[in-house]
This record gives structure tokens, sequence and C-alpha cells, in this order.
């Protein structure tokens, strides 16, 4: 199973959890996966017409799936796949 | 990685007094940083954009790393809910502006540091104005249209922003330098639709994070100004303090970057509140209110009212409001079936923000009954009319 990282800004919609083991081939089953197991979560993921809203970033291991094949990007069996938003704290 | 080369041109170097030299002596012994590098430092200036838990470690060590200049913007007062981990501001400055708290901690830690205060908001209409005296900018600002109009800026003028951010027990740092390597654009093209992730001051932060972000964002700008270190150029670092888990990742220069990639549309510094989505969309009715002592005055009156407090478990517990309906915020529309449109139903939160998209969600989902905010939130309704309830 691949290991899906959770951030903080996105575990009020999973019960605070910060990883699940998924199962899946390509990134955006990882992706996928996490929004059929949280339905809150869903669409704060993706826009209206199903592609990943651009604030999140996927990562598997250390590199964005920008840099290779989006949401189609295969991922191994024991992948890692991070889920990095834009987050803005730093004053208040 | 990449090693940048010092932002500061050798003949800027301003030679060091035999006071210095003692002060700085640690620094001195380092072969990496030398009399030259720390020369340097004294003729680097800083801006550092908020002085809040970010900039608080920033300001402290760049002052006492001996950089000459330091320019801190900030608009806001000391509050004691900063205190907690703003640890430039100290008690007896609650209620003062906090670049002035700032600059005399700045002061008393370094008195050779020029401090240069903007108690003001960075816009459009001042940061190339501000910016532009600047080497090298420090970002610790805590909302997104300020995000991107730092990184606009920084784009437009070729200096180096150096990113920091932090989200309850999360934090990042990276160095956006288009000359070199991605922006804040290239990561991330758009910001999340308003709401979604909420500040630090309604979502908390724990006080150690900032200290420990702010205090790597320190680090990059020193070695920006010495030159020759492996950067944080085209890396972004994530922290999880309560995992106590670094993670480090690759960030790419977008081809399709609106402000530093092959073809930029982006050439001047454009509506930050409008770009985040802050503006209410043409057409919108803004929401009904309550202030907190008309609410006092309907239930005093007897009018059937629902109130719903729309906050997590644990929110609720720091100061629980009276005869409410707990809903919390993420599971109000698909809870849509328990809102009767006859009753007049009033939603609260923290401050009278978050209560807002509920309203909204409501909306949409096709709710027609009639709705209000409460004005403030419960630490409002703290202020006006329940003096016993805390403020948090
Ligand atoms: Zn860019």
């Amino acid at each position: 199973m691949a290991s899906l990282l959770i951030p903080t800004a996105l575990r009020a919609f999973t019960d605070r959890k910060s990883e699940i083991e998924v199962a899946a081939r390509t990134a955006g089953e990882a992706v996928a996966a996490l929004a059929e197991a949280y339905p809150d979560i869903k669409q704060h993921l993706y826009e209206d017409g199903g592609a990943l809203r651009s604030f999140i970033n996927v990562f598997v291991g250390e590199t964005n799936i920008k840099s290779l094949n989006g949401l189609d990007t295969p991922i191994d069996a024991d992948a890692t796949v991070v889920l990095v938003p834009a987050i803005a704290g730093g004053v208040r | 990685m990449i090693f940048p080369e010092s932002v500061i041109p050798d003949e800027r170097a301003e030679s060091l007094t035999n006071d210095e030299i003692s002060r700085y002596s640690r620094h001195l012994l380092l072969p990496e940083i030398g009399i030259g590098g720390q020369e340097k430092l004294k003729a680097a200036k800083v801006l550092i954009v908020g002085t809040g838990g970010l900039g608080a470690p920033l300001a402290l060590y760049l002052a006492a790393a001996g950089v000459g200049t330091l320019g801190i913007v900030d608009f806001d007062f000391v509050e004691a809910s900063n205190l907690q981990r703003q640890i430039i501001h100290s008690t007896r400055d609650i209620d003062r502006p906090k670049v002035a708290s700032a600059r005399d901690r700045i002061r008393g830690l370094n008195p050779g540091v020029k401090v240069v205060e903007y108690n003001t908001t960075l816009t459009s209409a001042n940061a190339l104005d501000i910016i532009r005296g600047y080497d090298i900018v420090a970002d610790g600002t805590d909302n997104y249209q300020t995000r991107y109009l730092v990184n606009d800026a920084c784009v437009l003028l070729g200096k180096p922003n150096v990113y920091g951010s932090i989200y309850q027990f999360e934090g990042q740092a990276s160095v956006f330098y288009a000359k070199e390597g991605p922006c804040y654009r290239c990561l991330y093209p758009a910001p999340p639709p308003p709401g979604l992730v909420p500040s630090c001051a309604e979502g908390g932060v724990m006080g150690v994070l900032p200290g420990i972000i702010g205090t790597i964002q320190a680090a990059e700008v020193l070695k920006l100004i010495v030159g020759g270190a492996g950067s944080l150029i085209g890396r972004l670092l994530l922290f999880d303090a309560w995992n106590m888990k670094f993670r480090e990742l690759k960030i790419d220069k977008e081809e399709n970057c609106p402000v530093c990639g092959k073809h930029p549309t982006i050439h001047e510094l454009i509506d930050y509140e409008q770009f985040c989505g802050l503006n209410p969309p043409a057409g919108e009715t803004p929401v009904s209110t309550l202030t907190p002592l008309e609410l006092k005055a309907r239930i005093d009156a007897g009018d059937k009212l629902r109130i719903v407090d729309i906050r997590e478990g644990h929110e609720r517990a720091i100061a629980k409001f009276a005869n409410s309906v707990a809903i919390p915020l993420g599971q109000i529309a698909r809870r849509i079936d328990e809102f009767d449109p006859a009753t007049d139903t009033v939603f609260l939160c923290k401050i009278g923000k978050r209560s807002i998209y509920a309203i909204r969600a409501l909306e949409k989902a096709g709710y027609t009954g009639r709705m209000f905010n409460l004005q403030d939130g419960v630490n409002g309704w703290a202020r006006d009319v329940d003096a016993s309830l805390p403020q948090y």
C-alpha cells in the first residue's frame, strides 16, 4: 500500500488523521482514495470540473507531479504521496 | 542544490570597527563567513514583512548577526495573545505598535543596526517603493494577498524572497528567487478559496513553530548575504512539529508562470484582494448580521431563534455559548435537513468570519430560511454582553 500524507490544513476533514494507506497505481488514484474515504474533503481538493485545485501540490517522493505526468503519474506500491497546500500564517 | 553568489557586490562591503570585530568574533572565526562576510552583513539591507511569529526570530537573529539595516513592516498592535510566540514583544508592550516594540528590542540587542519602521500595511500602492531599497525580503505575513503581493514585487524588482509560512503544527520554508529558480506563483498558481484554510487567529498555532521556521528564514537570509552557501532556492522544506519530521521537496520553475515564466503576463502589481477572491462577486447580497447587543435584545424579547455554533468541540470548550446547537463548519452542508426554514437561524464562531462561510454553504446548498451572522462572534459576545466569558 502507498502512504498518502495529509497536511494539517486538511486534517479538519480527516478526523485529524495525518496519513492514510491507499491502494493506488497513480497519484490521481491516491488522491481520489482520500476523497472517497473522507467525502467532506472532496470539494476542497477538486475544482467543479474535476481538476485538482491549484493551491494544492502533489509530490510523489520528493518530486512534484507537475514535473512528471500529473495525476496520471504512476506510483510504486510502497510510494509516499505528499499533499502540500498553500498555507499563509506568519504574523498574527 | 544552488549555491548563489552574495547579493552584496564586494565594493559595497563596509569595514568593521574593533568593537564590531569583538562582537562578531564567532562569525569571523568561520572561514565561510570571515571578515569579508561580516562586512557584507554590515552593508546589507533586509526588509522583514510582518513582525509577528516569524518576524520575531527573523528580526532578533538578523540584528544579532549584524545585518546593517533592517526594515520592518507591520500595521498591527501588540496583543496579549501574541506573546505565546512573538518573542520580540513583551508584556509591557501590549497595545503598542508592533514596529515600535520591535525597534526598541532590536536597539537593545544591537545598537549598531539601523531600523527603518513602516507602520503600515504593504499594498500594491507602496510595495515597490518600500522594497526597492532593500537587498532581500523576508516574508512573514499571515494572509495570501500579501504573499502574492510580496512575491510579485520581488520578481519585478529582481529581489530574493525568503519565504516561511506556518499553520497549527506545520511549517514551510523556501527561497523564491526568480533569477535563480522558481517563485511562489510557480509553486502555488492560485490561493485556496477564502475560508478553507483558516488564519492562525482562528486555527491556532504551536508557539515554538514560528520560532523554528523564522530561524530557518534568518539562516537563509544570512547565507544569501555572505554568498556561496547551499540555498533553499528550488527546494521546499516542510516541517511537522507534532511528529518532529522534516521533509524536503524539489520545486521547479514553471515555464508558464504568469510573473517569472517565459512569457509573463503580469508586468505590474495587481489587485491582490480581488485575485484572492476577497472582494464580493458582483451582485452577491451581503450576509445579514446581528451585533451581540441586537442578538441579546432578540433573545430577551423571547423571539424564536435557533443559534448554531459552527466551532469544533475543542474550541467550544474554551468559551461555551449558552443555548446553542453545535454543528461544525465542515458538516453544515450535509446536515442541511436539520435546519427549519421557518425559524430564523443565527450562526456563530470565534470572531464572526467562519460563520459567514457556513451561511454561504447553506445558501449554495439551496437553503431558503433566514440566516444571520453573529458579528464578531463569541469574542464580541464576551466583549459586549457577557463579561464572564473569556475572549480568546
Ligand atoms: Zn514563477
